[in-house]
């Protein structure tokens, strides 16, 4: 057979080329800290140190671009986190709430009902985006295998080296850079911007052959009410006041229908604009498409109100460690207004989001 | 299963445990179990059609064997009493009753071999001949050919023939036959083997032994890095060329050439040593398929160092029972009388080599470019031959013979020409390549080469410097590897060196290999839309 | 002998027949020589060797081939 020693020299060397392809693929994974920021947002939960949050968000883009942790703590003592992707897709949500719950236990669950017209995955790039910042857990592999495309590889998404490897020939300085740490990209979840488009026109909707969401949408759901009634959470389900897509009445009557039969909370925003305060000339960054600061900012008074009321939340301001804690986020969360007011005022567009701006 | 994939990775690190846990006597049969199982993942119809040549080469070589066995025991028992004439009448006797099984067999399993193949090939040509006299079509058949038929009906035939020669008696076991013709690594593109050199091999029980193990593991890894590395890298790039005749003319048809042949050469090569290495680790020896054929001199000198086991395979069974049959002598002799000695001795040759050419031609493929192909392969031989007395002449008058820059000459021609007549794999249409061929003289765009159009072809900077690098490793190891094995000498050098070499290869294949779907940052940024 | 080794002079006039054993291992005959051989043979020994004797054991010497030649003039 082979001798112990060189069976020892094969292990060292096994090791040191595992070491070696770990530090290669940290190199080679985009690192989304400059540009399409949206990719570093799954990572930042696991990063926080206090994951004690009275609400936890998730959901897709009208999750994270429409409220603001900050502003529901100064406001209301709750403390809160967004765990939004871009265009999550329901059972990347319903994963995503299995995996939190093991980190602990929410008095209340907020979840985007537009991902309910998704049925089946739309795009690699966002599955990825949706998967890679979490890290590897049974849950994790339950969830890559709901949203794999036909063409995705399993393996790929254990080593992500697989999928990054053609990187190589792209790495700027920012993959060195961040090679080890990263840095905050949100505030608990919500990713901030200041600048301002206003709505012009809203796209005419087209009419659809069926209004029916799928079964295994409504399956998802099932496993998301579920979950939290046996965890004994509230699930709030939520459609955020953007003008696009369109989110049309026969999909409010079955979160409506859905909400009445499961005895949850559903709250339609596009319904109530006018309460809320907003103003799609100065509270969107897009057209309508999301929220700005501004907005989200209306948006959390708003419903703040709503759940502190409705489920009892205790307002937590007078918490000492607590107060500690957000008022180092309120620092950090004022830092970046200032600087994203800066660079508006300086380029006329904020960088991280318009890098391509310039290409065309 | 491709071999440059996930599933097949992990089939072959499964494979190599298991073999090596249990005990030597089922090894065989862990072998025939795998081979199958990697058959059936290309459908369950293509394991019935290699079960079935399987079947019928068995019995038809254990009968033939059972005449062999049943001949020498009667002229041994009926030594004395026999006259020569006797003896001879009853050797042909048994003679052409072996061969009725040899020639129904090689129906049968030829037959399947050309029914898959060539019909709807011939379809085609019989709908052209019929278009000119508007007779109406044939529709083509809905067939597709189960993977590696060329193969292993080739390597089938080859056994049942040197049974019937009398070489070696036929095997006993159909399990253990099965396995000698469908064994998985040589299945999908050789290489072809002999049953008196492959099939002891595996039978017999292989302890571990590290040496093997560990120079097949590195053959394997070397043979991935010329695949994912070089080969996929470059094919775009041939694809681009070859695929848009109109559009890449003149310099692009040279350009194209020498990239299908960098190609074509990093993906075969490569393909043979994933597969010589996957036997090396199971402790069997497969025969060589290539020998630093780009370094060869003469385009004789070409196929003798370029799918070797393949051109053996057509010299043992198709050209020397052909050039020595009863029918070619009468040619050879009639040529003689009618075209005096020193041409008439050359007509045989010449026709059991076009003969041959013909037909490793259309086994290539069923369209007319492989069959001119190998007719091109044929003329170009037949013309060397043709220009002895010239080279002779040559060599007399100017003294280059076995200096440098002549043999760079050499090497350089040959490559050329080879890379020229191969093209016609890509092109698929003779008209088309020769119409390219015709643009190379006629089309002046050289200076392509020079204003950044190679860049639009599918490959941009960073893989032109990944392949011109793998181009030199490639190069150097068979330069290194002409006084001797690389592995041998590698296993000689410090072992950080050894490290540094088989660590770089095995990781610059995950990072530099081409595969995988490519990191496009635009599909990243986030559009609702 | 002297017919085979004027046969195989004709083929390859600088090589000495007489004395090497290696003609197959060192390729100083090719497929074309020896099926040429084959054909120039029959003619001139009346035998007509079978593809199974196409072997580098019977090709490798002038002897070697002169005694297959013998082997199979005794068979007819």
């Amino acid at each position: 057979m082979i001798a112990p020693k060189k069976i020892a020299k094969l292990a060292v060397a096994a090791l040191i080329t595992i070491a070696l392809l770990i530090l290669l693929q940290s190199l080679l994974m985009p690192k989304y800290m400059t540009e399409i920021l949206e990719g570093a947002l799954i990572s930042e939960y696991y990063r926080e140190e206090n994951k004690d949050h009275d609400v936890i968000f998730i959901g897709d883009c009208e999750v994270y671009e429409n409220f603001s942790p900050v502003t529901l703590w100064q406001e209301y003592g709750i403390t809160s986190f967004i765990r939004g992707s871009a265009q999550q897709l329901i059972w990347h949500s319903y994963y995503l709430l299995e995996e939190t719950l093991k980190y602990e236990k929410p008095k209340v669950v907020v979840f985007n009902v537009l991902s309910m017209k998704y049925d089946r995955p739309q795009k690699e790039a966002y599955n990825r985006m949706a998967l890679d910042g979490m890290p590897l857990s049974v849950t994790k592999l339950k969830s890559i295998k709901a949203s794999m495309m036909d063409d995705e590889k399993f393996i790929t998404y254990i080593f992500p080296i697989l999928r990054y490897h053609s990187r190589w020939s792209e790495l700027t300085a920012e993959d060195f850079k961040y090679l080890f740490k990263k840095d905050r990209v949100t505030h608990n979840g919500y990713l901030m911007r200041v600048d301002v488009k206003p709505l012009t026109t809203i796209p005419t909707e087209r009419k659809l052959a069926n209004y029916r969401f799928s079964d295994i949408c409504y399956e998802y759901l099932d496993k998301m009410t579920e979950l939290c009634k046996k965890n004994g959470i509230e699930l709030v389900l939520i459609k955020a006041p953007t003008i696009y897509p369109h989110w049309y009445d026969e999909w409010d009557k079955q979160m409506e229908d859905y909400a009445e039969e499961n005895n949850l909370l559903y709250i339609n925003f596009l319904k109530y604009t006018d309460e809320i305060g907003i103003d799609y000339q100065t509270d969107t960054y897009d057209a309508g498409l999301h929220l700005n600061l501004s907005g989200a900012e209306k948006l959390s008074r708003y419903f703040g109100k709503i759940i502190q009321e409705e489920f009892n939340l205790p307002d937590r301001r007078n918490d000492e460690k607590l107060s500690r804690i957000w008022a180092a986020k309120a620092d950090l969360y004022v830092q970046e207004m200032e600087k994203q007011y800066a660079e508006l005022e300086e380029l006329g567009y904020l960088k991280a989001f318009n890098s391509r701006r310039n290409d065309e | 299963m491709l071999f440059t994939s996930y599933n097949f990775i992990l089939f072959l690190l499964s494979l190599f445990i298991i073999y090596y846990i249990i005990p030597k006597k089922y090894q065989w049969m862990l072998l025939l179990a795998a081979s199958f199982f990697f058959y059936s993942f290309s459908g369950w119809d293509n394991v019935a059609y290699i079960t079935v040549t399987i079947i019928a080469t068995y019995f038809a070589a254990l009968k033939i064997g059972q005449l062999h066995l049943q001949q020498e025991s009667y002229l041994k028992e009926n030594k004395g009493s026999l006259s020569k004439e006797e003896k001879k009448a009853y050797k042909e006797k048994v003679k052409s009753s072996q061969k009725k099984y040899l020639l129904i067999c090689l129906f049968f399993d030829l037959g399947i071999l050309a029914v898959l193949k060539y019909t709807n090939f011939v379809i085609s040509n019989i709908n052209s001949i019929s278009r000119i006299f508007n007779a109406g079509e044939i529709s083509f058949l809905d067939i597709a050919l189960p993977m590696g038929i060329s193969f292993y009906t080739f390597q089938s035939v080859g056994y049942l023939v040197d049974v019937y020669r009398g070489k070696y008696l036929p095997e006993k076991n159909i399990g253990k036959f099965a396995l000698f013709v469908s064994f998985f690594p040589q299945l999908v593109q050789g290489p072809i083997s002999r049953f008196d050199d492959l099939g002891h091999q595996l039978y017999s029980g292989h302890g571990f032994d590290f040496r093997n193990v560990s120079f097949g593991m590195q053959r394997i890894i070397w043979g991935f890095f010329k695949k994912l590395v070089i080969a996929d890298r470059i094919l775009p790039a041939v694809k681009t060329i070859t695929q848009n005749p109109d559009t890449y003319q003149g310099i692009y048809v040279l350009v194209g050439m020498v990239f299908y042949a960098v190609q074509l050469y990093a993906d075969f090569t490569g393909g043979i040593d994933i597969t010589i290495g996957i036997a090396e680790v199971l402790g069997i020896k497969l025969k060589e398929n290539f020998e630093r054929p780009f370094f060869s001199k003469s385009t004789a000198e070409y196929w003798r160092r370029w799918h070797i086991t393949m051109g053996t395979w057509f010299r043992d069974y198709v050209f020397y029972p052909v050039s020595v049959s009863n029918a070619m002598l009468k040619v050879s002799k009639f040529s003689r009388e009618k075209l005096g000695e020193k041409t008439g001795k050359r007509v045989p040759v010449y026709l059991s080599t076009i003969i041959v050419w013909f037909a490793t031609g259309i086994w290539h493929g069923a369209s007319w470019n492989f069959i001119v192909w190998g007719l091109l392969n044929c003329l170009v031989i037949i013309v060397s031959q043709e220009l002895e007395p010239f080279y002779a002449w040559f060599h007399n008058r100017f003294n280059v013979r076995g200096k440098f820059i002549f043999k760079l000459f050499q090497v350089g021609r040959t490559f050329l020409l080879m890379s020229a007549i191969r093209i016609l794999d890509c092109y698929r249409n003779v008209p088309v390549t020769f119409r390219m061929y015709w643009s190379v003289f006629t089309k002046w765009n050289i200076n392509e080469l020079f204003n950044g159009a190679l860049l639009k072809l599918g490959l941009d900077k960073a893989d032109y410097f990944v392949l011109v690098f793998g181009i030199i490793i490639m190069i150097a190891v068979s330069l290194a590897q002409r006084s001797g094995s690389i592995r041998e000498k590698l296993s000689a050098r410090p072992e950080i060196v050894r490290y540094a070499a088989y660590v770089g290869l095995f990781i610059s294949i995950i990072v530099f290999g081409a595969y995988g779907i490519g990191y496009d940052s635009n599909q990243f940024i986030y559009n609702q839309f | 002998m002297e017919a085979l080794l004027r046969i195989l002079e004709d083929l390859h006039p600088e090589v000495d027949f007489a004395t090497n054993k290696s003609l197959i291992d060192d390729k100083i005959l090719d497929s074309f020589d020896i099926i040429t051989l084959i054909a120039e043979i029959s003619d001139e020994y009346d035998v007509k060797i079978p593809v199974e004797e196409i072997v580098p054991e019977n090709f490798n010497s002038a002897e070697a081939l002169y005694k297959l030649i013998q082997k199979l003039q005794d068979e007819d």
